[in-house]
């Protein structure tokens, strides 16, 4: 910065290489080492750290997801349409414990005695699936994925890589049951998340 | 490589602008006392890095700031270390401030051309202490609660624009969320903004300048050292210096386990243990020698003077004693300010009151981390609810505040403090265990004030009982005596006495056919499993258990218990004295249910 306006009782800027005031080259080398060593120790515990609060979720035990009541069956209607059902569970989230909290939406389709359920979310980019208007399949308000109404992909169009995600169902007693899981999004393979 | 670099130093010159960070002649060569300025702003750099860290699982509302640094605190892999270490380099960061201001001001640093570059550092100051302020209330803990709100309450008083100014700030009339996401907006933009601003500034300047190198003329060599340079001779002292500095911060938080965090911020709960961090405590003490009115004059006006008078050591200095006269005053202002802080230490260490305010708040602490490790967790509505509805951080307090004007637990007021008054009725530290209820059939114990002898109960049937067929009692009588204790104690279903409970299973069905035999006698006027003589005293069915006690307390002049002749216990529920939730936790408490 030789152009640097110099003060009064400024030092005068010493050029690079100037003979007499540049230290030796070896001793300056390990000075110069020992600096960066120095400082980059005393950056570790903050950057160490830091990092570590960043990942932490990662480190954060995963839970398996459990069989939880949805519905009465009887409140499931009997006519080859889904209809979307409330997931109300207890929920940890990170400082707050929650009970009995709205987590997410099923679609249940009764057929007969037996129950099917897929979960709402899409398996192309994680919108919430709709059903048309005319009940006559599932389709996708973010990208127009269509789905018939078991779930399977019925456009060769869809972006959807697979069909929509099914998830396990027991009838226990007068209840439906349901595996609450979501999964990877964006792959043609159905893979739980957590 | 050398040909990526070349094209790199083309297009961006980054060569240059390295020489210009690196080379910097050091006249006399690079010196230990040097590494002030850099340790600082390495200290505001690691603020930056934890500060940004924390920031990403920080909540700014007054359900979810505490919650999240309990989070960070005690459940996020190394959040302990990430916070202990912004916590207590915010600390170093103003022990490094004072250094440097003073090594300054000894070497005469503020001097032309270098006066902008003092302001510049003067204003650094001040922003290092806004972010200290902002930053001590953000956990919303009650320290950080009460001992901001002496600061925003102090705003306050600035005159015209002073309500004007608190409100502002805290973002209306209460403290709440607004008063949090204010400060944070503070805390992590605003203040950090200007302080990269004004760093920049100070540096250039800094740079423009040069080193002071103390009382000679310009240009003389030091002792005929050659000049030095900024790499890496002095580059290597700034961050062995850093390290250490590093060091001793992380000693601290090692030490202590991390930056405390108290007890939730709770508006309607007193804290007497309130007070700022230490490096703000001489004006905590400051303010106690002025009296109400002249306030003005020590929280604002005083220190707007010596602000003052430290902004214009420039011009001061330009007289022939005037860096004498510097050197005088920054001397009178540290040492009255490390007298205050002493005095203000000293004081609360020999105040008994402080001392017992600070154990409850650190009881507090460790109480609300045990509720929200429990079972429950921390509902929605904030780890505040946990403490409002725990009978054992509840239940003394209503006790020193409705039942220890005639009770006594333990001999005190449930609290730990001595009684106001003279104890009037029983001590009810261990009500309807097997010890409480041996002392109370002890001729010895039953007239004592531990039990009756404060009450009008002292001269009658009962005490009369105790005192002559009880005492009269021969060994067998004295079993069969202890057996019914152990029954009788059996009905509290007291959670500490359940392992006692389990193992004496058959000496407590002894004791249940004793209780209404004709040599016990209990059932001449107490009820018992419905048989009784004459009722004269409380039920004995279910005695001390929290259906029996919650009754007793609601209205001990029930039929149940003392009927009409119940002695001075007011009647808690009828008379709407507590509602049903503070008999609920003063039961339990009571009962050792927590």
């Amino acid at each position: 910065m030789s152009e640097k306006p110099q003060a009064a009782d400024a030092p005068h800027v010493v050029e690079e290489g100037s003979s007499g005031t540049a230290p030796a080259p070896r001793r300056g080398f390990l000075a110069g080492m020992g600096a960066i060593a120095a400082g980059g120790l005393a950056f570790l515990a903050p950057v160490w750290s830091g990092i570590r609060a960043a990942l932490e979720p990662l480190e954060r035990p995963r839970q398996d997801a459990d069989l939880i009541p949805v519905a009465k069956l009887a409140a499931v209607p009997d006519d080859g349409v889904p209809h979307k059902f409330r997931v109300v569970m207890d929920r940890v989230d990170a400082w707050n414990t929650h009970r009995q909290l709205p987590v997410g939406a099923v679609y249940l389709r009764r057929a007969g005695d037996s129950v099917e359920a897929l979960n709402v979310v899409c398996p192309h980019a994680g919108c919430f699936v709709n059903v048309a208007a005319d009940r006559s399949r599932f389709v996708c308000p973010c990208h127009k994925s269509s789905f018939d109404l078991s779930g399977a992909v019925n456009d060769p169009a869809s972006p959807s890589p697979r069909d929509m995600d099914t998830l396990d169902v027991e009838i226990r007693g007068d209840e439906v049951w349901v595996r609450f899981q979501n999964f990877l999004p964006g792959r043609a393979e159905k893979e739980p998340v957590a | 490589m050398r040909p990526v670099l070349d094209w790199l130093d083309d297009r961006t010159g980054y060569r240059r602008l390295l020489r210009a960070v690196l080379v910097e002649a050091i006249p006399g060569g690079a010196k230990w006392r040097y590494v002030w300025g850099s340790t600082l702003t390495f200290a505001v750099v690691v603020q930056f890095i934890t500060g940004l860290a924390l920031w990403a699982s920080y909540s700014a509302n007054a359900q979810g700031a505490w919650e999240s640094v309990f989070y960070i605190q005690n459940d996020m892999a190394g959040g302990w270390l990430l916070r202990g270490i912004h916590h207590y380099m915010a600390h170093a960061t103003m022990i490094l401030l004072v250094l440097h201001l003073m090594q300054i001001v000894v070497a005469g640093a503020y001097r032309a051309p270098r006066e902008v570059n003092f302001w510049f550092g003067l204003a650094l100051l001040f922003i290092v202490l806004g972010l200290s302020l902002t930053g001590y209330l953000l956990p919303w803990d009650q320290q950080g609660y009460w001992a901001t709100k002496v600061a925003t309450s102090i705003a306050s008083i600035t005159p015209f624009v002073g309500p004007a100014l608190q409100e502002a700030l805290i973002g209306g009339a209460d403290y709440g969320h607004l008063t949090l996401t204010r400060f944070f907006a503070l805390h992590a933009g605003v203040l950090p903004g200007a302080l990269i601003v004004l760093i920049a500034g100070h540096v250039f300047l800094f740079r423009r300048h040069g080193v002071t190198t103390g009382e000679r003329p310009a240009g003389a060599r030091d002792g005929g050292n050659p000049d030095g340079q900024f790499w890496p001779d002095q580059a290597l002292r700034d961050a062995v210096a850093c390290l250490a500095v590093m060091a001793a911060v992380l000693y601290l938080v090692i030490r202590t386990g991390g930056a405390p965090l108290g007890a939730p911020a709770d508006a309607s709960e007193p804290y007497a243990a309130a007070r700022p961090e230490w490096y703000f405590m001489f004006l905590f003490q400051w303010l106690t020698y002025f009296p109400a009115e002249t306030e003005i004059l020590g929280a604002i006006v005083i220190p707007g003077l010596v602000v003052t008078l430290i902004a214009l050591m420039p011009f001061a200095g330009r007289w022939r004693l005037g860096h004498r006269f510097n050197l005088g005053f920054m001397g009178t202002i540290l040492a009255g300010v490390g007298l205050l802080t002493w005095l203000a230490y000293a004081q609360d260490r020999a105040d008994p009151e402080f001392v017992a305010a600070q154990h409850r708040a650190q009881a507090a602490a460790e109480r609300i981390v045990e509720l929200a490790r429990g079972p429950d967790g921390i509902p929605p509505s904030g780890a505040l609810t946990l403490l409002r509805n725990d009978p054992l951080t509840q239940g003394p307090q209503l006790f020193a505040d409705r039942c220890a004007s005639c009770h006594s637990y333990d001999g005190h007021d449930g609290l730990g403090n001595e009684l106001a008054e003279a104890q009037t009725a029983a001590d009810l530290k261990g009500f309807a265990s097997r010890e409480w209820l041996t002392g109370l059939l002890d001729p010895e114990q039953i007239a004592t004030p531990r039990y009756f002898g404060g009450t009008d109960f002292a001269r009658g049937r009962m005490v009369r009982m105790v005192q002559s067929r009880i005492a009269g009692f021969d060994a067998a009588q004295r079993d069969d005596l202890a057996k019914v204790v152990k029954a009788l104690s059996a009905e509290a279903a007291l959670p500490q006495q359940a392992a006692l409970d389990e193992a004496d299973r058959s000496e407590i069905a002894e004791g249940t056919a004793l209780l209404a035999s004709e040599s016990i006698g209990c059932t001449e006027c107490h009820e018992w499993r419905g048989t009784v003589e004459q009722s004269l005293g409380p039920v004995l069915t279910g005695f001390g258990s929290r259906e029996w006690l919650t009754g007793f307390v609601r209205d001990a002049s029930h039929t149940r218990f003392y009927g009409d002749r119940n002695d001075r216990m007011p009647a808690f529920g009828p008379d709407e004295i507590l509602s049903e939730a503070e008999i609920g936790l003063l039961v339990e408490w009571l009962r050792g249910e927590w």
